[in-house]
This record gives C-alpha cells, structure tokens and sequence, in this order.
C-alpha cells in the first residue's frame, strides 16, 4: 500500500492549478473534460426538469410558452452539442486511446489541450447566449424561424456551436492520426480493442461531418446578420436545402454519440463474461458500416417536407440498412454472454441496461423508417421517446458503464460497489418510466414541444415526470460516490476486474508516460480468462 | 558528451513518437485529414451553389455579367503563381536552401497579397455598383431575388476563400519568421511542407469557384 502511495503518476507528478490548465497530457485533458461536460449535464439536466413539471400538469401553469420553447431548445443544444458528442471520446477516448494502444500520449498533445479550450470558448458563447435571454428555435435552428422570425440570441448560440465544432473536429483528427501512427509494434489492426475501432469510426463522422454543420450555421449567420439570402424563400431560396445540410451531420451526430458507447460495451461484456468477444471482425467492421451508412439516411428527418417520393423510398431503405451492423453488435455481444461465467458488478448491469434499450432505441428506429409510420408520428412524442432511447438509453447508459469500469483506472481508487449496482438500477428503472410511457403518448397524437396537452394524457405524463425525479436521483448518486472516492475509496490495483486490455498491464493511476517500457503486443484482444497481475 | 547527444535527439521529436519519421508521417497525415475536412465545409457550400445554380439558371447567368472577369483572369495567374512559388519554397527547404527557401517565401507572400489586394477592389466595386444582397440591393428585373441569391453565395464562397488566404497570409509570416531563425533545414521541414498542401488547397478552391462564378454561361 506505502509503495503505491508514494509512487509518481499523472495526478501527483506535478500539483497546482497551471499544472492541470496548460497539460498536454492526455489523461489530465479527459479529466478537464470529465469536469467541464459534467457541468453542462447538470445544466441541461436542469432544464430537462423544468420541462417535466410544467409537463405535469395539463394547463400551461408554470412557465408561458416562449419560456418553454427556450427551455426544450436549450436543454437539446446543451445536451447534444456540449455533453453527448464530446462525454465519451473526449473524457474516456482520450483517456484511453493513447494507453490501449501502447502510446505515450496522442500525436498532437497540444492540439488536444486547444480542443478543449475551444470546447470551453464555445459553450461560454453558448451559456451567454442562454443568460442573456435564451434561443427559442430548437437545437434543429429551422429556417426561416431561425433567421428572420426568432427574435432571441440565435446568433451568440449558433457561434457557440460552430466554435466547439473545431474542438469536436480536432479530437477527431487527433484520434485518426494516433490510431493510425501511434500504435505499440505488434499491435495489428484487428488486435485493436474494440473501444479503439469505434472510436476510430466516431473520429471519421466527426471530421467529416462537423464541418458541414459549420458552413450551414455561418450561412444561417450570414442570413440573420447581413441579409444574405441563401435560404430566403422571398428571394427563391430554398429552406428544405438547410434542413438537407443541417441533418448530413445532424443524422450521423447521433452515431457520434452512441458508437462510443457501443466500444465501451464490447469491453465491458467480455470483461464481465470473461469471453473472447464472439465475432471480433465483425464488431469491429460493423462501426466502420455504421458510419459509412449513417452519413446516407438524414433526410429520413424530412419524409413530411414533402420531398419526392422514390428519395423517401431510397433513404427509407437506407435507414433500415444502417439497422443491420447494429444489430450485428448487439447480436453478437448477446452471443458473447451465452455459455460466459457471467457476473453483475455495476459497469455490467450499465452494460446489460444498454442492450435492452438500445435494442427497444433502434427498433423503433425502424417504425420512424417506414414511410407510413412516421407519416402518424412525426413531431409526437413517439420520436421523443425513440431518441431519448438511443440517446439516454444507449449513450448515457454506455458512458456510465465506461466511467464505472475505468474509474479505478483513472483515479486510482475503488467506488462503492454495492451504491454504484443501487445507482444503475435506480437508473434504468427511472429511464424506462420517463419514456416509455412517452411512446404511448406519442401514438396517442401528443405532440412534441407544446407546453399543454389535453386531460386525457396526464396519467401518461404524470408516470413521466415520476420517472424523471427518479432518474435525477439516479445520476445524483455516482456524483456523490465518485467524489467520495477520489478521497476515502480503497486502493485499486493495476487490474482490479481482471480484465484483458493494455490499460489494465501499467499501474492505477497510470504515469505520465503511461508505460515505463512500450509494450510488445503478441495476442489478440480479449484473451479471457486473465491470470491476475498486479503491477506497481 | 552524451548529455548533448541525448539533447540533440530530444531535438528532432516530441516525446509521444519513437523517432522523427513517425513524427512527421503523423503530421503529414494529420493534414491531409485537416484538408480532408476542408473539402466538407466547401462542400455545403457548392452544394448551395450547384442547387440554386440548376434551379436558377438564366438569373445566374445574368448576375454573373455584372463580376469582372478580367480581374478574376488576372487573380487567378497570380494564385497559381503563389502555387508554383510555394511548391518552390517546399523544394528549396527540402534540400536545405535557406535563402531560397526565404526569396520563395516572401514571393508567396507578396502574390497572397496581391490576391487579396485585387480581390478587395472587386468587392468595393460590387459594393459601390449596390450588389450588396439585402435592403441595399439595386439590380431592378423580374428576377431581381434570384439574382440577390447568387451574389449571396458568391459573397459566402468568395469570402470564405479569402478568409483561408488571410489565415495562410498569416501563417507564411511564420514561417518566414522561423525561416530567419534558421530553423528549417534539410533533415525538418515538415511545417513548410504541410504549409504547402493548405496553400494548394486553397489555390485548387478557388481555380472551382472561378469558373462556377465568373465564366460559366458567358460566351
């Protein structure tokens, strides 16, 4: 214990506030996102409160409608743009990446650090935004609404996202390179974990993808601020061709934030099943196919903008494809479980939390895919329900079984088993109840973004903001344990699951430099059973 | 005697990479990535362009007359001049030729400048002319809007390129700086290679708009 007290690693190699605002390692970079996207969840979480007790009760009693159209548009452009897209790749990627592969730090160090000042450049922009009176328009920013009849702060939030952009963009590129260049000598491509290949297939939507959202915000800007009129309809512009640009990466943002998600469940099912992942290649190549495909369905958003028939035919068709190599991983993460010597602790049941709701995510994905369906649905809170699944269900769910399962990892200590299993079934529990029932209102006809509704969908309702209050305890909980732990929670060892993995082959927390010698890789990934080594 | 070796080797890379080879086919690649995402915020607006331009064609016709094609003549030779001069410099570093490398600097500079020079004369025409899209707008005709759209994009597409020239003015000053310092040899020169590829970039954005601009239609 004395030993691994007073060994040097990234947190006491160096102490003081300069030492963690001009790092340019990558482990301190993911905690100084760690802190950062936590924030912007509470903040958003906030939000997500205040609109599930108006919804409480059918009349439109506590806030006035403008209120409420900037609390949903706020709670989204917080939610998507400053905690999901970057939670997992830029507190957990850049943990992790540079340590899985063998690596002292990512190829651009300094690049790293400058993503998340930007990331902190933009959200101020944002949060401006947001103090000085809020944005009404959706975190969607629909033309022409957004540029010339919202007379809110569209153009400080729209900078916002478009500087945080460059952080999303950076990372990305920071991630392709390193995979590229940076792995340790006999760590071939398919030897890579799969955490590795997704995100490798997240870095390649973020860098393709985030800039066509920033050319369309500066001709949104261009629009509001100088009167170019490129989709001015008074002029012969086009508002659909914004709605085209902003969902090409609208669409497949939302595979940023869930294929992160699905390489954190590769780890952690094989982990606690103690099972060679059942068709490695498969998994892998599936986040390849995901990304590829997922940059091919956005206009599955538009199917009532009144757009030609045979397109919708093609993106509806497309959209069912992109269902295949999902299901391909969760089919085979469900293989991965059969005949496993499967065990509970809290990253698993996060884990197994998220192949039901996934699975329930993305099968009503489907539903919205099919032309006619989403005729009946679309604006309800059937779509509400559906992404909050994939969103909530799938990539939250994934980021809590990742920060669970690394954080002796990343901290050094362990958290209170038996709390953190009570946290993520409160979780689960409180999730399911905040939207499923939204499913049922929204085949009901209750449509989105209204602050009243008629009686009859208040039993609905009701159950939903119960659920929201449980799962607001459910997240409170990891908040309070993690904290406590930093401080009181037992000493990890260097592999305390006994998991395969480089990062688990160098000491908790790992040194600065991650290796004291870089490791030679002989075997494949996931080679389970693993004898325990402790190491440091 | 070791000491010096052992700072000498800390020298030719960072820390994260083995060797200085890994350190520069990491650099190069992350260029290429970086243009690679380039082509993709240019592409939203080709994109606006391509649309409007098959659904508009004869009011873009008709807008196009109003740009000055000789100047757009003669910013494109001096552009592709700035290539060659810069792919120069490129070679010049490569073999270690520092003065070289400085003369095809500073000319790359100077032709950036004069880009941008002739390209301000053109928007302040256009700005006395009223080609200015919004309330200010003075071209007169049937299809007066459709026109105010293609001097939008012509505006956004032109002055996004401009600002990628700003940033690379910008940047050879840099590199000028550095070259002066003597920092560039034959064995590192990566930052004026990489350099290089965003100048052509740039250059190969603008040898697309000219012609989606100024020349298509006119006879």
């Amino acid at each position: 214990m004395q030993a691994q007290e007073s060994r040097t690693n990234y947190l006491n190699a160096n102490y003081g506030i300069r030492s963690w605002l001009l790092t340019v390692d990558h482990k301190r970079i993911g905690l100084l996102y760690l802190g950062s996207v936590t924030f912007f969840f509470i903040i958003g979480g906030l939000f997500a409160g205040a609109i599930r007790l108006e919804l409480l009760t059918p009349a439109g009693d506590l806030v006035e409608s403008d209120t409420y159209n900037k609390l949903f548009t706020m709670h989204g452009i917080i939610m998507v743009f400053f905690f999901l897209i970057p939670s997992i790749p830029s507190v957990l990627g850049n943990f992790l990446i540079p340590i899985m592969i063998g690596a002292r730090d990512l190829a651009f160090p300094r690049l790293n650090l400058l993503s998340w000042y930007i990331y902190l450049v933009g959200s101020s922009f944002t949060l401006y935004a947001m103090v000085t009176g809020g944005v009404d328009t959706g975190w969607t920013f629909y033309t022409p609404f957004s540029t010339s009849m919202s007379n809110t702060n569209v153009i400080p939030t729209a900078l916002g996202i478009f500087i945080n952009g460059f952080s999303s963009i950076l990372t990305g590129l920071n991630f392709i390179v390193t995979i590229h260049r940076m792995r340790a000598p006999g760590l071939t491509w398919f030897r890579l974990p799969l955490f590795v290949w997704a995100h490798y297939a997240t870095s390649l939507i973020m860098v393709l993808g985030t800039p066509v959202l920033a050319i369309t915000i500066i001709m949104v800007g261009l629009e509001r601020g100088f009167h170019l009129g490129i989709f001015d309809p008074a002029l012969g512009g086009d508002p659909l061709l914004f709605q085209h640009l902003f969902w090409f990466y609208s669409h497949p943002a939302v595979y940023i934030m869930i294929l992160p998600s699905m390489g954190v469940i590769s780890e952690v099912i094989t982990c606690f099943s103690r099972k060679r992942i059942f068709g490695y290649e498969f998994v892998a190549i599936s986040s390849l196919a995901i990304a590829a495909l997922g940059f091919l369905v956005w206009a599955h958003h538009m199917f009532v903008t009144g757009m030609s028939v045979y397109a919708a035919m093609i993106f509806s068709f497309l959209s069912f494809a992109v269902a295949i190599p999902s299901a391909v991983k969760v089919f085979n993460w469900t293989a991965t479980l059969f005949k496993g010597s499967v065990s509970f602790e809290a990253p698993m049941i996060y884990a197994l939390g998220f192949i039901g709701l996934f699975t329930i995510g993305g099968l009503t994905g489907l539903f919205l895919s099919s032309l006619g369906v989403d005729v009946h649905v679309t604006d309800t809170y059937f779509v509400v329900a559906h992404f909050h699944y994939i969103m909530v269900g799938g990539a939250i769910m994934g980021y809590m079984a990742g920060l669970h399962f690394w954080w002796p990892k990343i901290s050094g200590r362990l958290y209170p088993e038996v709390w953190a299993r009570i946290a993520a079934v409160i979780i689960f529990l409180g999730f399911n109840l905040t939207f499923f029932p939204q499913f049922v209102l929204g085949y009901m006809g209750m449509p989105r973004r209204y602050h009243a509704y008629p009686d009859e969908f208040q039993v609905l309702n009701v159950m939903s903001t119960a659920g929201a209050s449980i799962l607001g305890v459910g997240y409170l909980l990891p908040l309070i344990y993690f904290a406590w732990s930093m401080r009181y929670g037992p000493i990890a060892s260097s592999n305390p699951w006994r998991a395969a993995g480089l990062e688990w082959q160098t000491p908790s927390p790992p040194p600065t430099e991650n290796f004291e010698v870089t490791p030679i890789v002989t075997q494949e990934a996931y080679t389970y059973p693993v004898q325990e080594v402790t190491v440091g | 005697m070791a000491n010096a070796i052992a700072t000498a080797h800390e020298h030719a890379h960072q820390h994260q990479f083995d060797d200085a080879e890994q350190q520069h086919s990491a650099s190069s690649l992350g260029m290429w990535i970086f243009l690679a995402q380039e082509i993709m915020f240019f592409g939203g607006l080709f994109l606006a362009y391509l649309a409007y331009r098959t659904a508009y064609p004869h009011a873009f016709v008709t807008a196009s007359h109003h740009l000055d094609v000789q100047l757009g003549t003669i910013n494109t030779a001096v552009l592709i001049t700035s290539s060659l001069t810069m792919a120069l410099a490129v070679h010049s570093a490569q073999l270690g030729k520092q003065r070289l490398l400085l003369v095809f600097l500073v000319a790359t500079l100077v032709l950036g400048g004069i880009f941008l020079g002739i390209k301000s004369v053109e928007y302040s025409h256009k700005f006395h002319e009223g080609l200015i899209p919004g309330p200010f707008f003075s071209v007169v005709s049937g299809d007066s809007g459709q026109q105010q759209l293609f001097f939008s994009l012509y505006f956004a597409m032109t002055g996004m390129h401009a600002l990628h020239m700003i940033i690379g003015f910008v940047a050879i000053l840099f590199l000028i700086v550095y070259t002066l310092r003597g920092k560039y040899t034959a064995a590192y020169n990566t930052p004026v290679e990489l350099f290089g590829l965003y100048w052509h970039f740039v250059d190969i954005v603008w040898i697309f708009l000219f012609p989606l601009l100024y020349l298509f239609g006119r006879h």
